[in-house]
C-alpha cells in the first residue's frame, strides 16, 4: 500500500468528481461550507475510501472521520490508514 | 376557525403529458397514455396483464446534486411538479421556507425501484463486502415518505409533513388533509399531492387478484374501459400531480392567480374488507363529502369516478354515485386516458377536473363505447362536450376500504 501524498491527492479529487460533482476543490476548502457536502456524503466517502485502499474501515476508523472538512484532512487520514495498516502488517 | 381555501397552481406528470397544455389536448383529442408492459428481467414475463400508463416522454430536470443524491425516480417526479406549482402560485421564498407552509405528499410505497435494488442484493449477497454495496442512503431514496421530505429538502420548506401512503387513495388524502390543515388554521398554505414510478411489482399484485386488464395486451390504447361492456381490469400507471393550497384571504391580498376552491372532503374506511368495494362505505363517503361542502348534490357538476374499470367496482360506483346524486352530474372515468396512476391518481384526477372547469368542457370516458347496463344508471359522457363545470367532485377508493370524495368549485 505504498502510495504518495500527490496520488492519493489525485484519488481524492478524482471521487469528489465521480462521486459528488465537485471539481478540482481548493484543499483547504471547507467542504460542508463551500460545497454543501454533508453527512450523507461523508458516509458514501468512506464506502469510496474502502474501495480505494481495498481495506475496511472499522467503526473507530469512521467515527474518526466525522470531524473532517477539507481535503488535505480526508488525505491525512488516508495517510494515517495506510501507516496504521503497514505497522499492523509489520508486526 | 373554518378558513376558505383555494388552489393557486397545480401541475402533472401522467402518460398523457406533462403539464397542462398537452394534457388538454389530450383529453380533447382523446388521446390514450397506455402502452406496452416493458420487460424488466424479474417478473414481467410472469405478469398476464401485458398493458402500463407509461410517462415515455423526456423531463428536463435541472435538480442539484446534493438534492439528486436521496432522490428516486418517484421523488424526481415530485420535486418537479412541486417545483412547476411553486412557480406558478408565486409565494415568496420567506414565506415557503417561513414554516406557514407544510407539504402532504406521497407514494403507495415508497420506490420500488430502489427496494427492489436493496432486495436484489440482500438475497444474493455472499459476503460482507457485498452486503456494503447497500448505499448508505437507499433507505432515504425509498421511504414511505421519501417524495414528500425530499420536496422539504429542495425548497426548504419547514411547516407540517402529512404522508399518508394508502395507496389509491394517497395524493387525495394529500389535498384533503391539506386541505383541513389550512382551513382550520394549522398551516397558511400546504403544498400536495403524489407520485409513482414505473413499477412491474405493483402489476404483479393487481394481477395474481385478478384485477388487471389482460385482454387488450395487443391494442394498449383500448384499456382500460371504466364503466364498458367489454371492460376486464385496471391498467397500472406511473406519474405525479400537485396543487397548492392556499388560504383565500392571503391568495387574495397577494393578488395571486386562483384557479379554483376546494369546498369540501371526507374520508371513511368500509371497516370490513380491505379489497372488495363497498356500497354502503362508498355512499357514506359522498354522503359526507356533500355536507362538508355544504352543497346540494344537484350542485354537483361533474364527477370524477375512480373508476378503475374492474368488474365489481365500477358497478358499486355508479350505484353510490346514483344514490347520492342522482341522474344530474356528468361522470368521467379519467384513469380510461392513462391508466391506474396510483399514489397520484387521486391529485391527477383533481388536476383533471380543474382544467375542465376552467376551459368549459367536459372530456369524454375514453373507451367507453358500449355502457355496462349494470353501470348505466348515472350520466355518462361518451363524446367530449362543452358545458359550464361549476362545482366538481373527485372520488377515489383504495385497497384496505379507505375512501374519499374532494369537492372543488370554480372561484368566483
Amino acid at each position: 500500500m505504498g502510495m504518495t501524498r500527490q496520488e492519493i491527492e489525485r484519488e481524492v479529487k478524482s471521487i469528489f468528481q465521480r462521486e459528488f460533482e465537485i471539481e478540482n476543490p481548493g484543499m483547504d476548502d471547507d467542504l460542508r461550507e463551500t460545497y454543501e457536502f454533508d453527512s450523507i456524503d461523508a458516509i458514501e466517502l468512506l464506502l469510496e475510501i474502502e474501495r480505494f485502499l481495498g481495506s475496511e474501515l472499522s467503526q473507530e476508523e469512521k467515527k474518526q472521520a466525522m470531524d473532517i472538512r477539507t481535503i488535505n484532512q480526508i488525505c491525512d487520514y488516508i495517510e494515517r490508514i495506510i501507516q496504521t495498516r503497514k505497522a499492523s502488517a509489520v508486526k | 376557525m373554518e378558513r376558505r381555501v383555494v388552489i393557486t397552481g397545480c401541475s402533472a406528470i401522467t402518460p398523457i403529458g406533462h403539464g397542462r397544455d398537452p394534457i388538454v389536448e389530450s383529453l380533447l383529442k382523446g388521446v390514450s397514455g397506455v402502452k406496452p408492459l416493458r420487460e424488466d428481467e424479474l417478473i414481467s414475463r410472469f405478469i398476464h396483464s401485458k398493458v402500463y400508463g407509461t410517462v415515455d416522454y423526456p423531463i428536463n430536470y435541472d435538480f442539484k446534486r446534493q438534492f439528486r443524491k436521496t432522490m428516486a425516480p418517484c421523488s424526481y417526479y415530485a420535486c418537479q411538479v412541486a417545483k412547476e406549482v411553486l412557480e406558478q402560485s408565486g409565494l415568496p421564498e420567506d414565506f415557503i421556507t417561513s414554516g406557514k407552509m407544510g407539504v402532504a405528499f406521497g407514494s403507495i410505497h415508497g420506490s420500488p425501484t430502489v427496494q427492489r435494488d436493496i432486495y436484489r442484493t440482500f438475497f444474493g449477497a455472499s459476503d460482507k463486502k457485498d452486503y456494503q454495496t447497500i448505499g448508505a442512503v437507499d433507505y432515504l431514496k425509498s421511504m414511505v415518505h421519501t417524495t414528500a421530505v425530499n420536496i422539504t429538502k429542495m425548497f426548504g420548506i419547514t411547516g407540517r409533513v402529512i404522508s399518508s401512503g394508502t395507496a389509491c387513495t394517497t395524493s387525495s388524502q394529500s389535498i384533503g388533509y391539506g386541505y383541513e390543515s389550512v382551513k382550520f388554521g394549522m398551516q397558511e398554505a400546504m403544498l400536495c399531492g403524489g407520485a409513482d414510478e414505473y413499477d412491474t411489482i405493483t402489476v404483479a399484485v393487481f394481477d395474481n387478484l385478478l384485477a388487471c386488464s389482460t385482454a387488450f395486451n395487443n391494442e394498449p390504447a383500448r384499456t382500460p374501459r371504466p364503466f364498458d361492456k367489454l371492460r376486464d381490469g385496471l391498467v397500472v400507471a406511473e406519474g405525479a400531480g400537485a396543487v397548492m393550497l392556499e388560504e383565500y384571504e392571503l391568495a387574495r391580498k397577494r393578488g395571486a392567480q386562483i384557479l379554483a376552491e376546494v369546498i369540501g372532503f371526507a374520508c371513511n374506511n368500509n371497516g370490513g374488507d380491505l379489497i372488495l368495494p363497498n356500497l354502503t362505505g362508498i355512499t357514506n363517503t359522498l354522503k359526507l363529502g356533500v355536507e362538508n361542502a355544504k352543497v346540494n348534490p344537484q350542485d354537483v357538476d361533474l364527477v370524477s369516478a375512480h373508476a378503475t374499470a374492474t368488474k365489481m367496482g365500477d358497478i358499486i360506483e355508479a350505484q353510490a354515485i346514483n344514490a347520492v346524486f342522482g341522474n344530474h352530474p356528468y361522470v368521467v372515468g379519467l384513469k380510461g386516458y392513462m391508466g391506474h396512476t396510483m399514489a397520484a391518481c387521486g391529485s391527477i384526477e383533481t388536476i383533471l377536473s380543474l382544467y375542465m372547469m376552467q376551459d368549459g368542457f367536459i372530456a369524454p370516458t375514453l373507451n367507453l363505447e358500449e355502457i355496462d347496463e349494470r353501470c348505466a344508471m348515472i350520466k355518462h359522457v361518451q363524446k367530449l362536450i362543452e358545458h359550464p363545470v361549476k362545482t366538481a367532485a373527485i372520488q377515489n377508493f383504495a385497497f384496505g376500504g379507505v375512501n374519499t370524495i374532494l369537492l372543488i368549485r370554480k372561484f368566483s
